[in-house]
């Protein structure tokens, strides 16, 4: 009988760690052998000595923290293909989440673990879709684990954004969003509603941009809004990151709308509070019934839910008469929390 | 539902007055008859479904979503409306997404046991914002609370006919939902609708702060002066067979106020203000607050607390429109009305006799009675006019009174100061060497002030609590403020009426800020 994954792969302070393979998965502190997920820099941290991911991965976490902190020695894993580490296989599945974010397949002596990181299933220009793996556990996030998390489609809510711009041409509309994976799929997608302009970008944004196009991911025309003139930003779209839309960087727009682009827009006091004129539910994340769906696709008896809402999770989980529990890695869910 | 529904989302999150004007502009006049007359009689209030409760419909949610998971959920967000709205399960459904004419009228027909299976139809029907409408349109009572008032909805109605707002509001009141005749008037297809004979409101004249340099033109002989009373401006409506008690944004009050309305047993229309008064002396405004923003009283509060009217003005004698008659003649006018009618609960606000402007300004400063905040001057010959016409009537307010108190907390604004720490919450020291917050302002600052303490909290931010910023307690300012009354709210006992930043202090060290002590000697 092939031995249960919980024997071989245990919590421990720095993370989820594959005893027989002898390496983490996204681990919290830096250790000699790491997995890595995507490149949020809750799953990516700097200091690893070995590092197995994907290019995309690597590439941004190398954008992100520079070449030498992104691992000593840096192992690419393309999507699909297997590599035996100690007698573990490892294989990197997409996970649809960000470019290069990656599914963590482990067959250990007939058994399989499925570590899916973080992940969504609505479509997503900027990366490879998500593609479930049949498996004996799934460990899966639950970040917007409760039932009133339904995103709409990202074209509807990008489509609400070019309303309002037509609504207040005479004003910015400056868009809150994380610099990894939502700012490019922001625009990407705007691209994708036949919004042809150039589009605007805080600083911090700029890199990780560069970075996807070198991986053939196509943005348009970007222009850095810092040394934009004001008059030119008015009708302009600006993408920042969520600290700077309500803060002094954004005085140096037009009368700004502010937006926010984060599955957290769904529950209106959140955006509320954050100063959020427009909110936009467009998240990387999984809602709820795609978690529930792709538990169900995966076929897995028995799931292990890591940051989020787990109790929900768990609850629907169990009434669908799956083995789940909580897997309590601490640290996780810090970065990308939307 | 949708358009609706995308105006309510939006007015929940705009910002700013401005951009809610446009919002509801844009509506208004993109969307069909009845559907925009019910959306504003919603904002008004002026819908009632007594059929459908929150409590029903959270039951009905129930139905639909495992109770754990509801309860999950509800903690989470907060609001009954929201999670409702929010949780309902897509369902396959053929149905058509319903319009707001068709809810209203189907919820109105409805016998009580079809109106959850009715309401349960129309949310599988629609999306979830339209649901959050839906919930929030039965459940609103009232008026839906979703950051428009009826008043910015008629000053979007104005623009999008270029007209006067004053212009809606005198025919407001005499009008019903869905408005069809009101929109057909704006859009130049029929006459404006007659609200002769009935109680409508009429737009108030009010007037302008008085400046040094207007102190010193005006012709004083051709003046009159009045005290200006603290209590809250009201119009009196009697027609031979409705009377109304309106603010001066038109706000019908007359359900909070029935002794006042059982006193009105006249035919004009009357200009005063809404006082306390307890053995003919005027209370503190903190006195007229608690009958304020109640849907109906009770004997004991009314008792506690009794109203009166000071009338200064007379719009309508009878029939008689007697606006375009000068003040001096409308006052005699106002005077023999009270002298036939001698109504109950209202008195005549005097005028002040004065041989010059240096004695009233004696006078003025002389005024510490609370219920008074400075002086009105008025034209002996002005018309009563609509809004704030200039070179009229003027308000004379007493010198602030004052303290130097110690940021303790800030907070960002909104819209256009978004960015900026500009809500400031000050205290001063009690007798035990601690700050206590005696009040929060939000404004009396220059820009360039503004950017000073902004730039200042950055630097000595000592806690953060969500979005509040702890100071450390070093900045004293010099804070402006009408009244001190005692406040149950506030740790210190105290509160402030109306306080406002008269100046920066950075030279002055905290310690040396003022004592509780030195409040509450304000107390009147």
């Amino acid at each position: 009988m092939p031995p249960h994954p919980q024997t071989w792969l245990k919590t421990t302070p720095s993370g989820l760690f594959c005893e027989p393979g002898g390496f983490f998965i996204d681990p919290t502190r830096p250790v000699d052998r790491a997995v890595i997920s995507h490149a949020h820099a809750d799953h990516a941290r700097p200091g690893h000595a070995d590092v197995l991911a994907t290019a995309g991965t690597l590439a941004v976490m190398r954008t992100r923290m520079g070449a030498e902190r992104a691992g000593g020695q840096q192992q690419e894993l393309p999507y699909g293909e297997r590599l035996t580490v100690n007698g573990v296989a490892v294989t990197l599945v997409p996970a649809g989440h960000v470019l290069g974010s990656a599914q963590i397949v482990l067959d250990y002596e007939g058994s399989r673990a499925v570590i899916s990181g973080d992940y969504k299933r609505q479509p997503d220009p900027t990366c490879a879709a998500f593609q479930p793996v049949p498996c004996d556990v799934f460990v899966t996030e639950a970040t917007f684990g409760l039932p009133v998390f339904r995103h709409p489609p990202a074209t509807a809510e990008i489509h609400r954004l070019l309303a309002s711009v037509d609504l207040f041409p005479a004003r910015t509309h400056v868009v809150g969003c994380y610099a990894l994976g939502k700012c490019q799929r922001v625009i990407a997608v705007l691209r994708q509603c036949g919004y042809d302009k150039p589009i605007y970008l805080h600083g911090a944004h700029v890199a990780v941009c560069n970075t996807y196009r070198a991986l053939g991911v196509e943005l348009g025309e970007l222009r850095p809004a810092t040394v934009a003139a004001k008059a030119d930003l008015q009708g302009a779209i600006v993408l920042a990151p969520p600290s700077a839309i309500a803060d002094r960087w954004a005085r140096r727009l037009e009368d700004p709308v502010v937006c926010m682009a984060s599955g957290w827009m769904r529950i209106r006091q959140r955006a509320k509070a954050g100063g959020v004129e427009l909110p936009l539910i467009i998240s990387d994340h999984a809602d709820w019934d795609d978690l529930l769906r792709t538990i169900r696709e995966v076929g897995a008896p028995e799931i292990w839910v890591t940051h989020g809402a787990e109790e929900a999770l768990i609850h629907a989980a169990t009434r669908l008469q799956i083995r789940a529990r909580a897997l309590s890695l601490v640290g996780y869910g810090d970065e990308d929390a939307a | 539902m949708k358009a609706f529904a995308e105006l309510l989302e939006r007015l929940v999150f705009a910002p700013g007055r401005n951009t809610k004007i446009s919002l509801l502009r844009a509506y208004f006049s993109t969307r069909p008859d009845p559907e925009r007359g019910l959306a504003l009689a919603a904002i008004a209030g002026a819908l009632d479904f007594p059929g459908a409760k929150a409590a029903a419909l959270k039951q009905l949610a129930e139905t639909r979503a495992d109770p754990e998971l509801f309860a999950l959920s509800y903690d989470f967000v907060g609001d009954l409306a929201e999670t409702i709205a929010l949780i309902w399960p897509a369902a396959p459904t053929t149905a058509a997404a319903p319009e707001l004419p068709e809810i209203v009228a189907a919820l109105r027909a409805a016998k009580k046991d079809q109106i959850l299976p009715l309401i349960a139809g129309w949310l599988d029907a629609s999306d979830a914002s339209s649901r959050f409408a839906i919930v929030k349109l039965i459940t609103g009572g009232g008026g839906l609370r979703v950051g428009a008032s009826l008043r910015l909805a008629k000053l979007a109605l104005a623009e999008m006919a270029l007209l006067d707002v004053n212009e809606i509001e005198e025919i407001w009141h005499g009008l019903e939902p869905p408005y069809l005749d009101l929109f057909a008037w704006l859009e130049g297809r029929a006459p404006r609708p007659d609200a002769a004979a009935k109680p409508v409101f009429r737009p108030v004249m009010l007037a302008h702060p008085i400046e040094a340099k207007d102190l010193a033109a005006l012709d004083w002989s051709a003046h009159r002066a009045e005290w200006k009373w603290d209590g809250i401006r009201v119009q009196l409506v009697g027609t031979a067979t409705e009377r109304r008690l309106y603010t001066r944004t038109a706000d019908d009050i007359s359900a909070a106020f029935p002794e006042i309305v059982a006193a009105m047993n006249f035919r004009a229309v009357l200009d005063g203000e809404l006082l306390v008064i307890r053995d003919g002396a005027v209370a503190p405004f903190g006195d007229l607050q608690q009958r304020l923003n109640r849907k109906t009283v009770s004997a004991a509060l009314r008792a506690e607390f009794p109203v009166a009217v000071r009338l200064y003005d007379i719009l309508f004698d009878g029939e008689d429109d007697v606006r375009g008659l000068p003040f001096d003649t409308r006052r005699a006018r106002l005077e023999t009305f009270l002298r036939r009618e001698q109504p109950a609960r209202m008195d005549l606000s005097p005028l002040i006799a004065f041989a010059a402007a240096d004695e009233l300004a004696a006078l003025r400063d002389g005024a510490r009675e609370a219920a008074i905040e400075g002086l009105m001057i008025k034209r002996a010959d002005s018309p009563y006019l609509a809004g704030r016409p200039k070179g009229f009537w003027w308000k004379w307010k007493r010198e602030p009174l004052s303290i130097d108190a110690v940021l303790m907390y800030a907070q960002r604004g909104h819209g256009k100061r978004s960015s900026f720490y500009s809500d400031y919450t000050f205290g001063v020291w009690n007798e035990a060497g601690e700050l206590v917050p005696v009040g929060k302002a939000y404004s009396g600052y220059t820009d360039s002030e503004l950017n000073f303490i902004d730039r200042w909290i950055r630097n000595h931010t000592t806690a953060r609590f969500g979005p509040v910023r702890e100071v450390e307690k070093s900045l004293v300012f010099e804070v402006g403020f009408d009244a001190a009354q005692r406040s149950g709210r506030h740790k210190s006992g105290v509160a402030l009426r109306f306080p406002r930043i008269l100046r920066l202090r950075p030279d002055k060290p905290a310690a040396e800020a003022d004592h509780l002590a030195t409040v509450q000697a304000f107390i009147t």
